[in-house]
């Protein structure tokens, strides 16, 4: 009972927005290719790259927004690679995304040792933090005041991007342009409307979110960046996007159950269970989340076919 | 009436390793509805991409309204009027009528929120100032094709086109439907002024509809006439560049055993949807049983489910009298069954592989073909492959030739020559002549007839009425997988029959009205 109460708090709740937070970002964008009918598994090393970009610019002009801007305009630039490769050269969107992941991982680490000379971990104290914020009127209300003052600003900012992709996607003709994209692109061009356009567009936002969940990872909570820091969140957003539809309201849910997850995996391990154990939660979560998907997809097409058989 | 309103003026489309359009000059005046006819690979598509804008001639001159077109892409198309109903719809299935029909000009708010009620509001506009009956508020992928034509004809609408070309229009309709298209193409003639370009291969409907026909051969344009100055037979011998017969085959015999039988089968489709429901069905030895129906009304899964490429929820079949449920399709083979399947590329044929081989598929362990059942006698294999090529008339650099680099028809004769040669007395055909040229339509329905003659017990499942009927000793139709109507040759015509075909009338009313009446 102790242990349950150690495990299941208000702190778990905190735990839980703040893991989830960069799976949400980065799973946002990830629906957004998706949509365009496009495969993107290189959200991982964008996240990266954002990252160290974000903790490298937040250092040398002492301005964390300094940070987020870099990091979203090298977004902006890597978006524009992926999709030159994908949607104008054509080449296999899953080895260009695999291929983004190595070269992430391998440029940051050459970047970290040349310009910063450190190896693994790179933290300083001139490494300026994304601000927190406060509500007053919150203050001394049960659970509320705890779970959503002084979290980072990207907490926050996150809601509000979901709302948004969804009002993109589903309220301005740009968003049907990029789902026609996706799902037929031949009626788009027919209408006169570029559907290499719409992906090339769909690939960059995609950029800016990974970007985003770059900054928010080295510069929100913890103020530093140590190679590999993205720890499969791309690919985390990744299963969260087909596990969610690809649709936002879903797609946050999903992140936020995964971002649970993990929380509970942290707090485990502060009631004794190994932290080799216990970070396989997220992993273990994706994979039972993909087979679930599969296996009740097969499951209700044989009830369906079983039931019709009883109501004849 | 008189005045030009589309102009080609010696135009030339070179791709690679085809002309597809060789030095076509002529004129479609504005009001006329004008026919373009040809086989596949006449180049006529062709031309109509050039005029929408989807391709740019290698050479020659498009003139819209007296105006040389300078630049070619579909939004310069549709700013000089022009519209275009593709054979395959341009509709985005998971969007509504409304916002399909206003895709790339949406009504907004503010400036860049879509405005999804007025949407809804221009569609109810349109319908109503054209007569096309169709909900706004549907989604695509729950019409019927037929009002997905309409989605696409008034989405042209929209977007202001007095001239519309409409691909094969009719390759996907009932007659019924066929019938309120055309009253749809002769309103917007006279009440709009518009001029409709309909490109077909099904010569009636050109009589029926057309004001003038161009012919199209091998990329060249055979000749422009008045329709009212030709009939079918000239349009054909136009088309094909030699006189077609298109007299009826003899049919001789009667009907035999029972070679297929089944008891109130139900399969499901691939989303677990019942699409067979409770079917029974006997096909006798000698004899060609027509299934009619519109796509999507189970004869797909009726058919693979007989072959044994689909697993059958309830009821039994028999193949030559055995119990045949749970058999794979190699076991069905082997009780003597031979299937034409309808997707040749998906499952007919191995692209990649020669003509040698795909023939060789299936045989490839019978004694005369391989030595202890693993190593072909290629010599004989090769002598095999080579007569059947030259049986079955097919075209192209000889049996060594990829599969995959086949025209249709040409492809499609490789998968008639392999199966018909098993010599099984069951024969499972599925569309054998889709996407095929009238001059290999016309050989391969010789070959069903003479199948049929030598006491093959035949099912037939096409898409094509006319192929059905033709074929046919006795039709059955197919309604949301139930069997609606049952006839003899002869019983019943096409415009009846698609009563039967679209459920509004069913086997029921059939016995009330003692046998099917012609309409």
């Amino acid at each position: 009972m102790e242990i349950l109460a150690e495990v299941f708090n208000i702190g778990l709740l905190q735990n839980t927005l703040r893991t989830a937070t960069p799976v949400i970002l980065a799973a946002m964008g990830g629906l957004l290719t998706e949509k365009a009918g496009i495969m993107n598994i290189g959200m991982d090393g964008m996240i990266l790259v954002g990252a160290f970009v974000a903790v490298s610019f937040s250092f040398a002009c002492t301005s964390a927004a300094m940070g987020v801007l870099v990091a979203v305009l090298v977004g902006i630039l890597i978006g524009i690679f992926f999709a030159i490769f994908v949607v104008k050269l054509k080449s296999d969107e899953f080895i260009i995304g695999m291929a983004l992941n190595t070269f992430a991982g391998g440029l940051t680490v050459y970047l970290l040792r040349s310009i910063f000379g450190v190896k693994g971990t790179f933290s300083d104290k001139g490494i300026v933090s994304l601000p927190t914020v406060h509500f007053d009127f919150l203050e001394g209300i049960p659970v509320l005041d705890p779970l959503l003052n002084d979290n980072s600003i990207f907490v926050y900012l996150t809601w509000i991007l979901v709302f948004l992709t969804w009002l993109f996607l589903y309220r301005t003709p740009y968003g049907f342009w990029l789902r026609a994209a996706g799902e037929h692109p031949e009626s788009l061009e027919t209408a006169g409307i570029s559907a290499q356009k719409m992906k090339f567009i769909a690939s960059i936002l995609c950029g800016v979110f990974c970007g985003f969940a770059g900054a928010h990872l080295s510069l929100g909570y913890l103020t530093m960046f140590s190679e590999g820091m993205s720890n499969s969140r791309g690919f985390i957003a990744f299963a969260c996007v087909i596990f969610g539809m690809a649709n936002p309201p879903k797609v946050f849910l999903a992140a936020l159950l995964f971002g649970f997850l993990q929380a509970v995996g942290i707090r485990l391990q502060s009631v004794g269970v190994p932290a080799d154990l216990t970070a396989i939660t997220p992993y273990l979560a994706t994979v039972l989340m993909l087979v679930y998907i599969v296996a009740s997809g097969d499951r209700k097409k044989k009830n369906k076919a079983k039931k019709q058989l009883e109501n004849i | 009436m008189q005045e030009s309103i589309v102009r080609f003026e010696n135009i030339s489309m070179q791709f690679p390793g085809v002309l597809a359009n060789d030095d076509v000059s002529f004129d479609i005046k504005k009001g006329e509805v004008f026919a373009l006819v040809g086989e596949n690979g006449a180049g006529k598509s062709t031309l109509m991409n050039i005029l929408y804008g989807i391709n740019k001639p290698t050479s020659g001159n498009v003139y819209i309204k007296g105006q040389k077109v300078e630049k070619f892409s579909p939004s310069d198309a549709i700013s000089h009027g022009v519209g275009m109903v593709h054979q395959h719809f341009m509709l985005v299935p998971s969007f509504t009528v409304a916002q399909n029909i206003v895709m790339s000009k949406e009504p907004r708010k503010y400036g860049i929120f879509y405005n999804l009620k007025e949407a809804n509001n221009i569609t109810r506009r349109l319908v109503e100032e054209y007569g096309l009956e169709v909900e706004a508020e549907d989604t695509v992928e729950e019409i019927s094709v037929g009002l997905q034509q309409r989605v696409e004809i008034l989405k042209t609408l929209y977007r202001g086109a007095d001239v519309l070309i409409l691909d094969e229009p009719t390759a996907v309709l009932t007659p019924q439907e066929t019938e309120e298209l055309f009253q749809v193409i002769r309103k917007i003639v006279e009440e709009k002024q518009m001029t409709v370009i309909i490109i077909t291969h099904k010569l009636y409907e050109v009589m029926a509809i057309s004001d003038r026909v161009g012919v199209m051969r091998q990329g060249k344009l055979v000749g422009v006439e008045e329709t009212k100055n030709v009939n079918e037979r000239i349009l054909a011998s136009m088309m094909v560049g030699r006189e077609v017969l298109f007299d009826d085959i003899e049919k001789t015999g009667e009907p035999g055993e029972v070679q297929i039988k089944a008891d109130n089968l139900y399969v499901a489709d691939n989303r677990g949807l019942m699409a067979v429901n409770g079917v029974s069905l006997e096909v006798r030895a000698g004899e060609v049983l027509g299934i009619a129906a519109i796509e999507g009304n189970g004869q797909s899964e009726l058919l693979e489910a007989l072959t044994g490429m689909r697993p059958v929820q309830r009821g039994e079949f028999y193949i030559q009298g055995e119990k045949s449920n749970g058999k794979t399709p190699g076991q069905i083979r082997e009780l003597g069954l031979a299937h034409i399947p309808e997707d040749r590329v998906a499952t007919g044929v191995s692209l990649q592989s020669t003509i040698t081989e795909n023939l060789i598929i299936g045989k490839q362990r019978q004694s005369a073909f391989s030595k202890y059942k693993l190593h072909l006698k290629q010599s004989s294999v090769v002598r095999y492959a080579e007569e059947l090529f030259e049986k079955f008339d097919m075209r192209g650099s000889g049996i060594e030739t990829a599969v995959g680099s086949l025209s249709g028809g040409n492809m499609q004769k490789v998968v008639v020559a392999r199966e018909f040669s098993f010599d099984t007395p069951i024969l499972i055909i599925a569309q054998p002549t889709r996407g095929v040229d009238i001059g290999a339509i016309e050989f391969i329905h010789k070959q069903i007839i003479k199948k049929r003659n030598e006491g093959c017990a035949v099912l037939l499942a096409s898409a094509d009425l006319d192929e059905v009927f033709r074929l046919s000793d006795r039709i059955i139709t197919l309604y949301e997988g139930k069997i609606t109507g049952e006839f003899k040759a002869g019983e019943i015509d096409k415009m009846g029959i698609s009563y039967y075909m679209t459920g509004s009338r069913d086997a029921d009313t059939q016995k009330e009205e003692g046998g099917a009446q012609n309409e």
